[in-house]
């Protein structure tokens, strides 16, 4: 009671100075008879005080969830870019040249090597059974609403006509020069829109904004319907744009190898505008730089531009303007890390080049979040990402604990656990503001660091897996199964042992990493159920998705 | 204690200060580039409130303007935006003297019970928003509708306090990363 009301005098003693004169209510305030009597005026403050408080937590929480959401993701591109290398060291140095034969449509081709869509039509045969969109070419208006409803009503289409829908983007896209110049009629605006990364539903949104789709989107969709298509990009076929927004990204690896070998532009098409002046090294992505305001100037006077509009660069609003109002970021793709991590967002440019921004997001549900909901799934997932991401460098990371841990003790101080964790990750993270989701401290407040792999495992325990093996085929689970993907030459979603492990081994020693052959060898043939010489490499695959024990619980 | 004890027992507890300082130098840095959008060790001098109070402190809107005021003494130019260098010595100290000490759940309790005249253990809308949209360091209407959405009982339209504080706590205590 007497620590309360000291802490009350010490409270009203602290002042607030500029907003109330000391007033008869303050000074009667001072000598209070029991802690209750709280002038109104105080008790507002406290309330506002505390409030506040509370926002800038939930703000520090969201701004460090999208901390690790992009450094994971640049840390992914660069793995990327990695693997695109890795592609041509295959091809360079395979053992068994008849099963990644140049023909095979799922190798990665030159540019004048693939397919034509008719022999695509010869080789590869699409049942009877299939109920998805059929198309024929070239693409028509009925082809593009059909794509349309089946993606809406989450239907998947056949391999074969994904195969030619990439071959006549090759070829419409060939045809124009690597620059396009367009140009539409003086009075009407034009619409630029931003990065979708397939976002199917954000495509649509803006569709139905601009009257290309008549049907708002939460109708149901009766059949295929005529859409009446306006060109609001002036003269360009809007069947191509689908055909680009939908499907390019899955043509990345071939596209980024052609770029970065023929073109150089790595550093144009990946740098990001900033305040400071020059061009500096981009640190974040590991390619590209930043370009400073003078920097466009020079290049505006240069090519006498007028605006620069580019995406490429998550921003929360969808959109935002830098260097004077020169240069504008836009991005189209809402809820881009999670539900609710931000809008997206496009332009809207009459002849007057003033720009007008239109912001939109998809969501999936009926009422409006709380902020604190919203920031909590955005901090879950996060999180989720980062532990998987932990649980991938399980060996490394423990090794680096035990350099710092020198009684052997189990346990570190923070610095020494932050230290260890940046050394390993390097991904920039404000490691002892996330250290209570990420680890437990003991009662000497340190860090007991072999708590940051309690609540992980590995679906499946295998028991016949060494856990560096595991921990290895954890880390480049995603990596694998698109390698194994490109060998599978008949799409069975089979490969026969011989080619799993000379693949395996490829890939360990490229990446300079120890094969662990028996191990992996041990393992394989206890994945391979029927023991016919051939295993599903996506089950297989599957058992070293990381699972989160909390999860486990909520699912049963 | 002989001089030379006296002596080392002095080195070490310099050593444990400078320690201290350094630990608390680093959470600083880190709290502060959550904030840099541009990896150039500068923030936006309107999220310095957010990065203080983050740092388990809770100042009031009037102390938080002096705290920039003195920050931003020390850049040659205002700008707008505030500088790592110039933000860590003031910061430091602030954590090191403990300002702006956090306010006690029970206290704010009371500040609650003292709006509620009827002692009726809930506040209506309507007294809510005249009391924190006109009195003290007013809300803004953004903050006010934000507070309303998250902590009023939809079905009566009040503020149930003991409800909302007991929420609140649960949440602070298992995210609050610096004791100092």
């Amino acid at each position: 009671m007497l620590l309360l009301l000291l802490l009350l005098l010490l409270l009203l003693l602290r002042g607030v100075p500029g907003k109330h004169e000391p007033s008869q209510d303050d000074t009667a305030s001072l000598c209070p008879a029991s802690p209750a009597v709280l002038t109104v005026i105080r008790a507002a403050i406290l309330i506002q005080n505390w409030y506040r408080f509370t926002m800038a937590r939930i703000e520090m929480r969201r701004r460090y969830s999208l901390s690790i959401f992009r450094s994971i993701e640049y840390a992914d591109e660069q793995d990327q870019l990695q693997l695109s290398m890795f592609f041509t060291f295959m091809l360079d140095h395979c053992t068994n040249p008849d099963s990644v034969s140049p023909t095979s449509p799922s190798v990665p081709q030159g540019v004048d090597e693939c397919l034509s869509l008719t022999e695509f039509e010869e080789k590869i045969d699409v049942p009877d059974s299939y109920c998805g969109p059929r198309l024929s070419f070239p693409l028509t208006v009925g082809d593009a609403n059909a794509l349309i409803n089946a993606f809406r009503n989450k239907e998947q289409l056949h391999a074969r006509y994904v195969l030619q829908l990439l071959c006549e983007t090759r070829r419409v896209l060939k045809l124009m020069p690597n620059i396009s110049r367009l140009s539409t009629s003086y009075s009407k605006d034009i619409t630029i829109c931003g990065d979708l990364h397939g976002n199917l539903d954000d495509l649509l949104l803006i569709f139905y904004k601009l009257s290309v789709v008549k049907m708002p989107l939460n109708q149901g969709y009766p059949g295929v319907t005529r859409m009446r298509y306006q060109n609001p990009f002036g003269g360009k076929d809007i069947i191509d744009d689908i055909v680009k927004e939908s499907y390019m990204f899955k043509a990345r690896y071939g596209f980024t190898k052609e770029v970065s070998r023929k073109y150089k532009i790595v550093d144009i098409l990946w740098s990001d505008p900033r305040s400071q002046k020059g061009c500096t090294p981009n640190k974040c992505r590991g390619v590209g730089c930043y370009f400073g305001p003078d920097v466009t100037s020079r290049l505006f006077k240069r090519y006498k531009l007028k605006m620069l509009i580019r995406s490429h660069e998550f921003k929360r609003e969808g959109y935002e303007i830098s260097h004077g109002r020169k240069v504008i970021t836009i991005f189209s793709a809402s809820n881009y890390y999670e539900e609710g991590s931000n809008r997206g967002a496009y332009i809207k440019l009459g002849p007057d080049l003033k720009p007008r921004f239109v912001q939109f997001q998809v969501s999936k549900h009926k009422h409006r979040l709380s902020l604190q909901e919203r920031v909590g799934t955005i901090e879950s997932s996060a999180l989720k990402s980062l532990r998987e991401m932990i649980y991938a460098h399980r060996s490394e990371l423990i090794s680096a604990f035990e350099q710092y841990d020198l009684n052997g003790s189990g346990c570190i101080s923070v610095p020494d656990w932050a230290a260890a964790m940046e050394s390993v990750l390097q991904l920039e993270l404000p490691w002892r503001m996330l250290r209570s989701q990420l680890a437990q401290m003991n009662s000497d407040g340190e860090v007991d660091f072999m708590s940051c792999f309690y609540d992980l495992k590995v679906d499946q325990p295998i028991k016949e897996a060494e856990p560096a093996l595991v921990e290895t085929l954890c880390r480049y689970r995603k990596d694998l199964e698109i390698i194994f993907n490109i060998i599978d030459k008949d799409n069975s979603g089979l490969i026969s042992l011989e080619e799993f492990s000379q693949t395996w081994k490829l890939f360990t020693s490229y990446l300079g990493i120890a094969a662990q052959d028996e191990s992996l060898d041990k393992l394989v043939l206890s994945v391979d159920h029927n023991k016919d010489g051939h295993i599903d490499f996506s089950e297989f695959l599957e058992a070293f998705h990381v699972v989160h024990r909390l999860e486990k619980k909520a699912n049963l | 204690m002989t001089g030379g004890a006296q002596g080392c027992a002095k080195v070490e507890q310099q050593q444990s200060n400078n320690g201290i300082v350094a630990e608390i130098e680093k959470k600083i840095t880190e709290a502060f580039e959550v904030f840099d959008r541009e990896s150039n060790k500068t923030v936006d001098a309107r999220d310095i409130g957010y990065i203080v109070r983050s740092l388990g402190c809770f100042p009031s809107e009037a102390e938080l303007h002096e705290l920039l005021a003195k920050v931003e003494e020390e850049e040659e130019e205002s700008t707008g935006f505030i500088h790592l260098e110039k933000f860590l010595p003031v910061m430091t100290k602030v954590l090191l003297n403990r300002s702006y000490w956090p306010i006690p759940e029970d206290v704010l309790l009371h500040a609650f019970e003292a709006l509620d005249q009827n002692k009726c253990g809930y506040i209506t809308k309507e007294d809510l928003v005249k009391y924190l949209t006109e009195e003290g360091e007013p809300f803004t209407q953004e903050e006010m509708e934000d507070m309303l959405a998250a902590a009023l009982d939809p079905e009566t339209n009040t503020l149930r306090y003991r409800d909302y504080l007991s929420k609140l706590v649960v949440d602070e205590t298992k995210i609050l990363p610096f004791n100092v």
